[in-house]
């Protein structure tokens, strides 16, 4: 219990990916939450390369959660920017009063 | 040790409850507040555990970048009042208990992998990059960013650009009825266009159409 071993970590991880699923599944009300959720999903990928990089004693895992930062922040300014862009044609982002492309 | 495991204990705790606020939070200002929180109990972890350079960007990048562009974004579309309510909507469309079925199914299996991961006998341990005790963190890592992954890391500077350009054109428009100057417009007058001669006659006066 007060050994902090790989095995905890990755839980942590686990634990909040699935946190970022479940706000990606049950959110029907906000899309900048569904954008949040994403975003948990990169830290918990992030948490899980850290922890493999440190107990395996290898560094190419810290680069690539370097380069999963870099990706991720990309992904929030394309993504705020659509759904500003959305907003200010139809004047809403609720998720499910988005329907345009009638899917 | 028993050091390291209580701030562990402590640090995950408050990120893994921060982050059931980020997805229930009624107010979406306070779900970006969480999400800082989150960022930075993480950031804190990686610190603690070795991992400086990561936590002190994770810092800057989400906490000083991501989280504000986010908050700006919240109070520029004005969806702080919109209710963020998915644990008592009204539309029993039964989303909800599949969700969490399938979530919780997802994370059993991340359990599963995690647990038996460790009765792997032979992990593949490579001792190309092998991180040493002699010089820090942040200097092993610029030590091969610079030199194996160069190639990724320019890439990534072009993700950023494009992503930089792409949001700039999403966002730019041309607002109709707003006086703007014009060089080329300027520039390229021509006398007969600006200037009229007119022979007056006395007492009389001209008309000029406009």
């Amino acid at each position: 219990m007060t050994e902090i071993g790989l095995g905890h970590y990755l839980t942590l991880g686990a634990v909040i990916f699935t946190i970022g699923i479940v706000g990606i599944f049950l959110n029907r009300k906000n899309i900048i939450v569904i954008l949040m959720s994403i975003e948990l999903i990169l830290l918990a990928v992030n948490i899980n390369l850290v922890s493999f990089s440190i107990y395996l004693n290898d560094l190419s895992g810290q680069v690539f959660t370097l380069f999963i930062l870099t990706v991720a922040a990309a992904e929030a300014a394309i993504g705020l920017a659509i759904i500003v862009v959305y907003y200010r044609n139809s004047g809403t982002i609720r998720v499910e009063e988005i329907d345009k492309l009638k899917g | 040790m028993i050091a390291h495991a209580i701030f562990f204990y402590v640090f995950s705790l408050i990120a893994i409850v921060s982050a059931i606020m980020v997805t229930v939070s009624k107010n979406t200002v306070h779900s970006v507040f969480f999400l800082i929180l989150d960022f930075i109990s993480i950031s804190c972890l990686f610190i603690m555990v070795g991992a400086e350079f990561l936590g002190m960007i994770m810092l800057i990048v989400y906490v000083g970048a991501v989280a504000v562009l986010f908050l700006f974004v919240v109070m520029m579309l004005n969806v702080a009042q919109q209710t963020n309510q998915w644990l008592l909507s009204q539309d029993s469309s039964g989303h909800i208990p599949i969700g969490l079925i399938i979530s919780a199914l997802i994370f059993f299996e991340l359990i599963i992998v995690i647990g038996g991961w460790k009765y792997k006998p032979d992990i593949f341990i490579s001792n190309n990059l092998s991180i040493s005790n002699e010089i820090s963190n942040t200097h092993s890592l610029g030590q091969i960013l610079y030199t194996d992954y160069i190639h990724i890391f320019q890439i990534s500077g072009m993700i950023l650009l494009i992503a930089m350009i792409g949001a700039i054109v999403l966002t730019f428009r041309q607002r109709e009825g707003v006086k703007k100057q014009s060089y080329i417009k300027q520039i390229s007058r021509e006398r007969s266009e600006g200037v009229e001669v007119l022979e007056v006659p006395s007492n009389k006066g001209v008309k000029i159409n406009d």
